[in-house]
């Protein structure tokens, strides 16, 4: 396939030569990261990629200690080196910290540091929020593996089914989960959406959405799964933790709830989890293979459409984790075949690897060999996937060590090899070194030996009888040898990693020299420096542009693309269309902040405090992390100081800032609306789910709220939307007080407006005698109501601080993101309200 | 799963064998691609079609939809619960199992633990439900396992081709003895096995020696009746295992002592070392004597 040069760059470079005197100096002082204790508030993507990876590699190896215990204590039967408690904490804690403080942030991490490089950004879209999203992570994550040190860790498995984790789980093990990771479901939304519009909004000029890196496919696609995963985690704890604190009986058989519904919400998002695991990983596994193998890649367009697929179909197969739960014979047999076809794209992108492999010639480097134990590990992994989608093969093995053995095939050999050949392939953009190839022998050698010899027996345990879980086996069942040949490779898979800690620490922290693309890569991530990526954004017109345009790096390094300096002084970076990349308008970027770690810390406070119900400092936390979250807004939404600006000498002037559907923070609330549209899905699913359990709905001793309530709130909300729509269409700059008067009329009586339609339908509620503790019905309305609630809240602050910038003049025509945004999530609360309205009261009717 | 000793497992082995042979052999396929694609001088850019499309698509739907039909056809012979099964209810408790009968003499639930038995040759539909927590009966040798959820009674068809005893454990997570779970199927001749419930029907057999008479007067006592029922003695309490039986069954403590005079006296007094977290006090404080008394008790009740 040719690759045609733009018809832009055939005449001109977008800046000529020579550049200005200072324009670099410039350029650097906007972008020196704060130095000294002020560390602390650095937000570049490149400095907090750097803390994200070394956290989640941190977690890697606690995590992994916990499981060398787990795995000493089953070395030989009847062990009594650890206590059974200790142990139902142990794996635990080895799961829920692997999957939730290690597996997820690490992918996340390596996008956050290398991503906008790959895509010649200079920054993710919004700086502050992800180094909110990183020290949230750290602080919930930190405190919540300290439980393990008190003995009040979680202990009812990763998965926590209930009736076990509420009713029957005294101690705050359980809370500890459920509000531990709340930070992590907060990181991992901030996070899509930073991934969403960083890939869709900010790449280099030219760089078509089928020129973009593999990588950038592979998380765009994880943002978007974790947009719709996410949520049903979230709901589902949420509704757990109020069945433990105030007994409210969602997964109760006796008052009408049912503990496969937390099956189902859980699942709806543990799925799609290894694929929000497994896929940025693909991404990486591409552009290793690329380069090593010194030539494009083999069907490009199949893996993305594969990529695509899995993201997709991986949503289609959650009940393959509870087939033994009693479902129909009906929807187990769909499921399974569900199964069988999500095995199709992770076959396209294996037959397209091996078509590169053979097509060019791979260069054995470290990464290499960690790539070559990913095939192989992977492989295995997905074949035995695939036997446990057929159904009497699942019935035996579901549960047993067979599991135990597939899930970490295809989890360290999809995963945490290809993140181990990132780390040796992608540490000179670090500081310039390359880790020890000679080492890299060794530790590949006991990774992988280590690996197979600890999890390939578990297959036959598994066979054999072992199930899951379990602290001990009895002797003379056939299992003694196989658990102590597991140990040994367990220890020989440590002595790896424990070797390449070694390495990495004494290469990571050398002195910084010239990173000189020792792999001959092709992509942009390696044309940058160590501090903010490139100097300036290249025009591209092809998805190898270090290997199609020779000069490239020369030309970027010489400041002849865009942005080669600062236009305004601060940090800046081009917002692009998304299909084509075109240059839209210039975006400038927030430099170092205190806000974001203030805010975390504010946040994690509340979380762990209100965990141990010290209520009152919980809030005070609450109110510390709002107070930064609003002083943090506040310097959002600038009026620019020019309308354009000239981002390159040969190219048309660029606008400063978007307006309207421009923003990049009006798509970042279109996709917190559809997570939050997800969440309410996921309560009104639960409402459903009892709904149809009950013999008669509504259940005895419940009555649905009179319908003319419910009929004046629906039309509060209409009202309400319909202001916030003249809202929206207000002729914003007129200077007049009348016209600021009248906006704020309009706002209040958006307002009160909605304050009215919630109040009309609580009281219908109350008048009916709603009691959630009674039955699980009664539950699930209270939740939904609750759910509105909290949106009105939301809205009366956001009317609030509306006004604030009305008021203090900072609406403007050209800085009207505020104005347009809490219009979008007012509307989507107006629908919301009047949506659950109607599904309450619709249901019992259509049910019969 | 192995040895199996039901045609349902005889199946899933069968099936599972087709599955390993497979996947073995795909494996070692696409690893020998590896290979070759990793020694190939560089020559001709690959054929993208045949690659992806042949390799990538047409060959895992070819292969995956064989797998279906064979895997379908095959399930579709697995045991199914059926009206006119024998039926027999188990119940998972943390961390030991109750199983009734019915009498079919007069149609009273009859209550056991720990152990299934069951007529060969026979259909048996096992109703599984749970006292608790989720739990999950799996018997390898019989076939796959079936959850057993509060508030629902899930159904596991069950027609054990040869007499044998065959082991099984709880499947589910259900908390601190989990792994220490365990029960038997005692799979035995019709005739036998009528004889059998007909036995267990009947009341507990009176003590047949002065330690056994003191023991039965301990059992009071010490107030094991508030947990346990012997029927004829203490009818009542469930949230223990019924030991009107007790002697007559292999194992006890859920699989985990073969059943003697010492072995119940180890149980009562040191269970919180042999099982830690059970339910049940050890009863360590009690004298020899007094030990030994309700042991010659509880290995009377045949």
């Amino acid at each position: 396939m040719t690759q045609h040069a733009s018809p832009d760059l055939q005449n001109s470079l977008p800046s000529s030569l020579p550049r200005p005197a200072g324009e670099l100096a410039e350029l650097e002082r906007a972008w020196k990261p704060a130095s000294g204790w002020r560390f602390f508030s650095r937000v570049n993507n490149t400095q907090i990629g750097v803390l994200y990876i070394a956290t989640a590699l941190i977690f890697f190896v606690l995590a992994g200690v916990l499981a060398l215990i787990m795995r000493t204590q089953l070395a030989v039967p009847d062990n009594t080196l650890v206590s059974p408690q200790l142990y139902n904490q142990l794996f635990t804690m080895h799961g829920t910290v692997m999957m939730f403080l290690f597996a997820i942030p690490v992918v996340e991490a390596i996008a956050v540091y290398m991503l906008p490089n790959m895509l010649g950004a200079r920054d993710m879209p919004f700086p502050r929020l992800g180094a909110y999203a990183y020290w949230a992570y750290a602080f919930g994550g930190t405190a919540f593996f300290m439980t393990i040190f008190f003995g009040v860790a979680p202990d009812g498995g990763w998965f926590m089914y209930p009736p076990l984790t509420s009713h029957y789980s005294a101690g705050l093990g359980a809370d500890w989960y459920l509000l531990g990771i709340g930070f992590i479901e907060i990181s991992a939304i901030a996070g899509a959406i930073e991934l969403i519009i960083g890939v869709l909004f900010t790449r280099a000029p030219g760089m078509a959405l089928g020129k973009m890196p593999i990588f950038a496919w592979a998380m765009l696609i994880t943002a978007l799964m974790i947009v719709f995963a996410f949520p049903a985690v979230i709901a589902g704890t949420t509704l757990l933790e109020l069945e433990r604190s105030l007994d409210w009986p969602f997964f109760i058989a006796e008052r009408g709830g049912d503990p496969i519904l937390w099956q189902h919400l859980f699942w709806f998002f543990g799925h799609p989890e290894v694929y929000i695991i497994f896929l940025p990983a693909a991404g990486l596994v591409t552009m290793m293979i690329t380069t090593l193998a010194r030539t494009p890649l083999v069907g490009y367009r199949a893996i993305v459409l594969a990529l695509l697929a899995t993201g997709f179909f991986g949503f289609a197969v959650w009940a393959h984790h509870m087939l033994t739960a009693g479902l129909g014979m009906l929807e187990m047999m769909l499921i399974s075949a569900a199964s069988f076809a999500v095995s199709v794209p992770a076959a396209i992108q294996i037959f397209s690897w091996l078509a590169t492999l053979w097509q060019g010639r791979l260069r054995i480097t470290g990464a290499a060999l960690f790539l070559l134990g990913f095939f192989f590990i992977f492989v295995l992994g997905g074949l035995t996937g695939v036997m446990v989608a057929v159904l009497p093969f699942n019935w035996q093995v579901h549960d047993t060590y067979f599991i135990v053995a597939h899930l970490h095939y295809v989890l360290i050999g999809g995963m945490v090899f290809p993140v181990f050949a990132a780390l040796y392939h992608w540490t000179p953009l670090l500081n310039g070194h390359v880790l020890s190839e000679r080492l890299a022998r060794w530790i590949f050698g006991l990774m992988f030996l280590g690996f197979n010899v600890a999890f390939f027996p578990m297959h036959i345990s598994g066979l054999l009888g072992m199930p899951r879980r379990v602290y001990t086996y009895s002797a003379g069942l056939g299992l003694d040898g196989l658990n102590l040949v597991s140990t040994i490779g367990a220890f020989m898979l440590a002595a790896g990693v424990a070797l390449f800690v070694f390495d990495a620490l004494r290469t990571w922290f050398r002195a910084e020299t010239e990173n000189s693309n020792p792999w001959q890569a092709s992509t942009l991530e390696w044309a940058g420096n160590e501090e903010y990526g490139v100097r300036s954004i290249p025009e591209i017109d092809s998805r190898d542009p270090l290997w199609t345009r020779a000069s490239m790096v020369k030309e970027i390094e010489a400041g002849q693309h865009w942005l080669p300096g600062t236009t305004s002084g601060r940090r800046e970076t081009l917002m692009t269309s998304p299909r084509a990349a075109r240059p839209r308008h210039l975006l400038i970027l927030t430099g170092d902040s205190w806000w974001p770690i203030t805010a975390a810390a504010g946040t994690a406070g509340f979380f762990l405090l209100l965990t141990v119900k010290m209520v009152l400092p919980a809030f005070v936390c609450g109110v510390i992390a709002m107070v930064a979250i609003v002083v943090w807004l506040w310097e959002t939404d600038p009026t620019p100081r020019t309308a354009t600006v000239n981002a390159a000498d040969n190219r048309p002037r660029l606008r400063v800032g978007g307006v309207g559907v421009q923003t990049h923070s009006w798509w970042a609330m279109v996709i917190l609306v559809i997570v939050d549209a997800t969440i309410c899905a996921s309560f009104a699913f639960a409402h459903v789910h009892v709904s149809l359990m009950s013999d008669v709905c509504p259940p005895s001793g419940s009555r649905l709220p009179s319908l003319w309530f419910d009929l004046v709130s629906i039309a509060g909300w209409i009202v309400a939307a319909l202001a916030m729509e003249a809202a929206r269409r207000w002729e914003i700059g007129r200077d007049s007080t009348l016209s600021r008067v009248g906006l704020c009329a309009v706002i209040a009586a958006a307002l009160l407006s909605s304050l009215l339609a919630f109040a009309f339908n609580a009281w219908g509620h109350l008048d009916a005698g709603l009691e959630p503790k009674a039955n699980a019905w009664s539950a699930t309305i209270m939740t939904l109501v609750s759910f509105q609630g909290l949106h009105v809240i939301v809205v009366a602050l956001m009317a609030a601080y509306l006004v604030g910038r009305l008021i203090s003049g900072r609406l403007r025509p050209n800085a009207r993101a505020t104005l347009d945004n809490t219009v979008l999530f007012w509307q989507y609360t107006a629908v919301q309200g009047v949506l659950t309205i109607a599904a309450i009261q619709m249901l019992p009717r259509l049910i019969g | 799963m192995l040895q199996p000793a039901t045609t349902s497992a005889a199946t899933t082995l069968e099936i599972a064998s087709v599955l390993g042979i497979g996947a073995v052999a795909i494996f070692v396929g696409v690893m020998g691609l590896l290979v070759a694609a990793l020694i190939r001088r560089r020559g001709q850019p690959a054929n993208a079609a045949l690659w992806v499309a042949g390799g990538g698509i047409a060959f895992p739907i070819v292969v995956l939809s064989a797998l279906l039909a064979y895997s379908t056809a095959r399930g579709l012979q697995l045991q199914r619960p059926s009206a006119e099964a024998l039926i027999i209810e188990v119940s998972g408790v943390q961390w030991w199992w109750e199983v009734r009968y019915r009498d079919p003499l007069t149609g009273r639930e009859i209550r056991s633990a720990n152990e299934v038995r069951l007529p060969v040759g026979r259909a048996v539909t096992l109703g599984l439900t749970s006292a608790d927590v989720i739990h999950s009966f799996w018997v390898p040798a019989l076939g796959g396992k079936v959850d057993m959820v509060p508030g629902r009674v899930n159904q596991l068809g069950v027609e054990v081709a040869q007499p044998g005893v065959y082991r099984g454990v709880c499947a589910e997570f259900c908390g601190d003895q989990h792994a220490k779970m365990a029960l038997h199927v005692v799979a035995v001749a019709p005739d036998e096995f009528d004889r059998w419930l007909t036995a267990q029907a009947a009341p507990a057999v009176a003590p047949g020696s002065s330690a056994a008479e003191n023991g039965q007067r301990l059992f009071t006592e010490l107030r094991c009746n508030a947990c346990h029922s012997v029927r004829g003695i203490t009818n009542g309490p469930r949230n223990a295992p019924d030991l009107t039986h007790v002697a007559s069954r292999l194992y006890i403590g859920a699989g985990e002592l073969p059943t003697q005079r010492d072995a119940f006296a180890r149980w009562i007094a040191d269970i919180q070392h042999i099982k830690p977290g059970a339910r049940m006090p050890a009863y360590g404080h009690l004298d020899q004597e007094s030990l030994m008394a309700l042991a010659a008790f509880l290995d009377g009740l045949k």
